[in-house]
This record gives C-alpha cells, structure tokens and sequence, in this order.
C-alpha cells in the first residue's frame, strides 16, 4: 500500500494531491530559506494565521453573492487578502511602534487567529453543516479533495517554484548582503516584497494540504536541515528544495495509506525525521562530526603531552595517554619507552622547543599564531623557515661566543 | 442583570479575566525581553501533552493533564534549548523547528488514538470552551454568600485563580531582580543576580500560566494575552510598573468586553447563537493594541529602541 502510494498508484487524485504537495514542498523549501537566512523565519508563522479571517470573509462573501461557499480559489483568493492585511500589520507595528518584531508576530497570529475563529463560529450559527469544508483549512486534509481543487494546488506549486528558481540569485543577493545589492542596482525593497509575497503564495497554496497551523513548518524545518549540509548558499537553496519536496511526498503517500494520518501532520514529522537525521548524522556541522572531532583532538593533546612526558623521562599516570602510546607501540606495557617511542618523543620535544622560538620572536606573529600544542610546525612553515630557527636554538646554551 | 446573568456569564467572564491577567503579567517581561513567541510555542506544545496524558491514563482528567501540558512545555523549551545549541541555528528557526513537530506529533497521536467517547479533539484545544464553564448551583447573585451553591462553582476557577496569585506572587517578589536584568542583563550580573536562572523561572511561570489557562480558557486566549495587552501597555508608558499596570487593565478589558461582545454581540445584529467567546476576546485585545499603536502617548518613546 504504501509502495503504491509512493510510487503514484493509489488513483488519478491522490497523484495529483501527492504531485502538487512535492512541488509545494520544493517550492516552501526554496523560499524558506530566504526566509530563515534572513532571520525572519516566524513571520511566516504570523502570515499563516493571519489567513484565517480571509477564508471565513470570503466563505461569507460568496454565499451572500449566491455561489457555492466552498469554492476553492474564492477562499485561496480571501486566504491572500488578508494574509497580506495581517504582513502590513506586523510591518506597522514593527517600523511605527517601538515593539519588537517577535511581539507584533505573536500580536498578529493571535489576533487574526481569534477573529477567524469568531467568523468560523458565526458562518457555523448560519446554516448547520455548511462550513464542514473550512475546519480543515486548520490541519488540512487532502482526503475527498475536488480534481479541481488538486489541480489548483499542483498547479500553484509548479508556478511558485518556476518563480523562486528564476529569481534564486537575485534573492540569494539581497538575502546575503542587502548594501551590496543596492549598489548592484537591485530593486531591494521590491525583492523583499516578493519574498513575501512568495511565502504568502506557499501558504495560500498549502492551507488546504499541510493546513495554516502547521505550513509554516515547511517553510522553516527543510531550510534548517538543509543548512547542516552545505556551507555554499546556492546549495543549501536546492538541498532545502529537495527536502521539502521529499517530506511532502513522503507525507502525503503516508497519509494516504491508511485512515487517521492526517497529511499535514504526516509531511510535518517526516520534514522533522530529516531533520533529526541532519543534526546527528551531517558531515561537518552534525553532532556526531563534532564529537568524532572533539574525540580526535582530545586523542592528539593525550599523544603529545605522553610524548613530552617521554622525552622529559617523566612517569605516565594518566590511563588514556598510557593506552594511546601502548597502542602506537611508543611504550611497553610497564611504561618504558620503545625506541620509536624515544624517536617520536624526541622529536615532540624539538617541535616544541621550535614553537617556543616562533612564538618568542617578532615578525611570524601570524605563523605564531596558530600554536594550538598539538599541530606540528612542519604543517605551518617552511623548510627555510625552520632551518632559521633550528639555526637560532639549535647548539648549546648560555657558553659565550 | 439578573440571576441568569449570575449561572451563565459570571465564572466564565471570572476565568477569563483571570486567565488573562494570568498570562498578561509574565507576558510583559518577555515582551521586553524579545521573548514574545514563548507563549506561542507553549501554547502549541501544550496539545501533546495533554494527549500523552490522556493516553496514559485513559480518561479525561484535570489534574494529569495539567502535568502532562506542563512537562510538554518545559520538554518544548529544553529541546529548543538543545537544537539551538547543537545546530547553532538561531532561537527563531529552532522554536519553529520544535513546537510544529510537537504539535504534528501531538494530532497525529490524537487521530489515532479512540477519542470518540470523550471531549477531546484539537478544537476545543484551540478554542478551549470557556462559554461551558457555567455555575449551574447559582439561582441568583445571593449565591455568592451561599456556602452550597459556592461548592459547585466550576473547578477551573479556583485553578486559574490559585495560577494567577503564584504568577503575582513571582512577580511581586522578583520584581526587582526581574527588572534589572530585562533591562540590562549585564548591570544585573554584575549585582549577583542570577541570570540565566531567572529567566529560566519566567520561562517555567510563563508555562505554568500558559497550561492552567489552556484548560480553561484554550490556547487562542493565551497567545492573545500574553503579547497584547503587555505590547499595547508598552505603548502607554515608558515605566514598567505603569506598563504592567496598563497591561492588567487592557487584559481583564478584554476578557469582559469579548465575553460579553461574544454572548450577547450577534444578538444584537439578530444573529441566534452566540460565537467564539476565546476568539472575540482575542480580537478585542487585538482592537486594543491597534487603538494604542495609532493614538498610544509612547508609541515611539522618548529614547528610541533599537
């Protein structure tokens, strides 16, 4: 079943569904990272919920007109409306007033939230039944969606996506380094508009599939997890496309397997799966590189200062140091040092000894710099350069001339 | 105002007051503090826990899911703590990252798990129900000194109102130190005051107030209240005790003007049912902080923030 599902096989419309949620996905991938690059990730949460009062209004709107309250792309329309109401609002409150950005985000969410609840209530008080369709525009469901209504999102997923891929460096510019931008001539205040403008974009499109309390997750988790991988921004972009699009299929196939696996939920914590996964597992930025980094260093100061401790004819008490020299056969099991132990010892003692020439005198402050007490000095000068201060230590001290 | 109005309106425009004056006090330091969206993440965090807690126990208790929210909140606020530091990603991101899974988590455990035979479902987390919370012993406002019908007033008022004097209480007595460091951190270090450790403890209050609040009133109220009122308060005045002041008086504003706008609003326009109390009286707290941010004395302040 769930192969079915994720290979396409589960009917016309749940293709569809599955399709448009993955170009749903690359696209709130895409531009989440904009978003959480810019440090502005929860606007996208104030942007959500703001759609709220839009869907009731416009619900409201086409049955006072005589329509069918439940047309998709009427409430998509309304959803925008005031989504981009509730935008200028956090703008207001934000450059007008002296409040921070996070409190007219969570003044915004809540507020709008609230009133669209009480339109919610008041569009319930009018006709039992009729608003069944907007409660899921809360956590969304894809379960007995209109081929019209999957054709809509599939459709607004692609041309979101067309957007923000043709306009990714432009972004990526003023993302980075709004001054230079300028001086390249960018029209920046309009480019941060449109990064809005997409984000909205994605969130009207996603309300009916992922739903408004929880589409802002697709615009933050793949760029998070994205950013674990790479360092280059033009990657991080893609990966975070990649991974948005991943969760979106894989949620929506997983959802579609069995009752009781709402979608939204469902492309939410497989986003987090990935995650998760980023955080222990990337290369580089992951915990477990970092451990293993930490484990590596911690190794090398042992080794060294067991070196040292050698060549000074110091016993060796510390087990860890004992185990590690034992092991590279520098010492025999009662601690005595092996020949290669002597070699190696003496030569820990001699690179020493030239790293306290480097860094006594002027002029390689640079080179001097990098003392760390493990990294050897051959790793940072030059032939030349040590055989000047072998030179300057080398013979015996403190006989004159 | 009769003894209608005494079964039916008085304990739920009681606990919403003190829900929200509740949530307002604490809500002013992480207003100052940047904090704001704490609130908004408690109060999405708050749904698996109370699922958890009805899952391991079976039924719809008070007490287990007041625990159950409460250690979801502060699991929320380490886990955050952990991907922040561990991914170096900034609190923004890391808050979204947490409190949306948590909150999948939590419906996806709520559509699985057979809720059919009890009122539990995500909208009455949402919009909690604060309109079900009559007094049904009261015939009239000479209830008030009848020790009988006082027994049967609603457990949620004597919870929020035990919550909102700890809340005062923590307030009161960390006053200054809260103060100092909101406003310089550094200055209030270098006193011996604890900092971290005191924010911690707002954070935990913060919580505490979020959770005993959800249950009576949802979780719409708590964002609403923890970050109006304080944020329209901040536009009243430059000094903090006036600002918390103002904030408990826009709170209950709110509280008493939703409710009753709610309850007895859309009789006015000819409308029968009454609607989302929770949902009114976040948006009268939300026509509040417009009217302060357009007319509000401090709406910039004398030294500028930045």
């Amino acid at each position: 079943m769930l192969w079915e599902a994720l290979t396409l096989q589960l009917g016309y419309n749940a293709t569809l569904v599955t399709v448009g949620a993955a170009l749903l996905g690359f696209a709130a991938g895409v531009t989440g990272t904009f978003l959480f690059l810019r440090k502005r990730a929860l606007v996208s949460d104030a942007i959500s919920h703001a759609t709220l009062p839009g869907v009731g209004l416009a619900f409201l709107l086409m049955v006072a007109l005589g329509g069918d309250g439940r047309n998709l792309a009427g409430l998509l329309a309304g959803s925008a409306l005031s989504a981009w109401v509730g935008l200028l609002a956090v703008s207001f409150l934000t450059r007008r007033t002296r409040l921070a950005e996070d409190a007219a985000i969570g003044a915004v969410l809540s507020v709008f939230f609230g009133f669209g609840i009480v339109l919610l209530t008041v569009i319930q008080s009018l006709g039992a039944g009729r608003q069944a369709g907007l409660e899921d525009f809360l956590l969304g469901s894809t379960a007995g969606m209109l081929r019209a209504d999957a054709l809509l999102i599939a459709g607004g997923g692609a041309l979101v996506l067309a957007v923000v891929l043709a306009l990714r460096r432009p972004l990526t510019l003023v993302t980075f380094d709004p001054d230079y931008a300028v001086a390249r001539g960018l029209p920046v205040a309009r480019l941060d508009l449109l990064m809005m403008g997409l984000v909205m974009a994605v969130t009207v499109i996603g309300l009916k599939v992922v739903g408004l309390i929880l589409i802002v997750a697709l615009l933050i988790i793949p760029p998070v997890a994205a950013r674990f991988w790479s360092d280059r921004s033009d990657h991080v972009v893609l990966l975070s496309g990649a991974i948005g699009a991943v969760s979106a299929w894989v949620g929506a196939a997983l959802s579609a397997t069995a009752p009781n696996l709402p979608t939204g939920p469902m492309i939410v914590l497989t986003a987090f799966a990935i995650f998760a996964l980023s955080l222990l597992a990337a290369p580089g930025r992951g915990v477990l590189a970092a451990a293993l980094r930490q484990n590596r260093f911690r190794r090398r100061v042992h080794m060294r200062q067991g070196l040292l401790a050698l060549a000074h004819g110091q016993p060796i008490y510390e087990g860890l140091t004992l185990r590690l020299l034992q092991r590279a056969g520098l010492v025999r099991p009662d601690g005595v040092p092996t020949e290669a132990g002597q070699a190696r010892a003496a030569r820990a003692l001699r690179d020493e000894a030239r790293w306290a020439e480097l860094r006594a005198g002027p002029g390689n402050e640079a080179a001097a710099a990098l003392h760390d007490g493990v990294r050897d000095i051959e790793t940072v000068l030059t032939q030349d350069q040590i055989a000047e201060i072998d030179r300057r230590i080398g013979g015996p001290r403190g006989v004159p001339g | 105002m009769g003894a209608d109005f005494v079964t039916l309106s008085l304990t739920p425009i009681l606990i919403g007051a003190l829900a929200a004056v509740a949530c307002a006090l604490p809500g002013n330091f992480l207003v100052l503090r940047r904090q704001a969206l704490i609130g908004d993440a408690i109060s999405h965090v708050v749904l698996p826990g109370i699922v958890v807690a009805f899952l391991v126990t079976g039924a719809v208790a008070s007490l287990p899911m007041i625990l159950g929210a409460a250690g979801a909140a502060l699991v929320a606020v380490v886990l955050i703590e952990v991907v922040r530091r561990l991914g170096r990603i900034e609190p923004g991101a890391a808050m979204g990252v947490i409190f949306t899974a948590m909150f999948a988590g939590g419906v996806l455990l709520l559509e699985q798990s057979d809720t059919s035979n009890v009122h539990l479902d995500v909208e009455h987390a949402l919009y909690g129900n604060l309109e079900s919370l009559i007094w049904l012993d009261a015939s009239g406002w000479g209830s008030l000194t009848d020790p009988v019908a006082l027994a049967g007033l609603p457990p949620e008022l004597g919870r929020i109102a035990l919550t909102l004097v700890a809340v005062a209480l923590f307030t009161g007595i960390f006053w200054r130190p809260l103060s100092l460091s909101t406003f310089d951190e550094g200055f209030a270090r270098s006193l011996g005051i604890r900092t971290g450790a005191l924010g911690l403890a707002l954070v935990v209050v913060s919580a505490l107030a979020a959770v005993a609040a959800f249950d009576a009133v949802g979780s719409i109220i708590v964002i609403a209240m923890f970050i109006c009122p304080p944020a329209a308060a901040r536009l009243m005045t430059d000094r903090l005790g006036a600002q918390v002041g103002w904030s408990i008086v826009f709170a209950i504003l709110s509280a008493v003007l939703g409710y009753v706008l709610a309850g007895y609003g859309p009789g006015w326009f000819g409308l029968g049912a009454s609607v989302s109390a929770a949902g009114m009286i976040a948006t009268v707290s939300g026509v509040i902080l417009a009217l302060a941010a357009v007319f509000g004395p401090r709406r910039k302040g004398a030294i500028v923030a930045t």
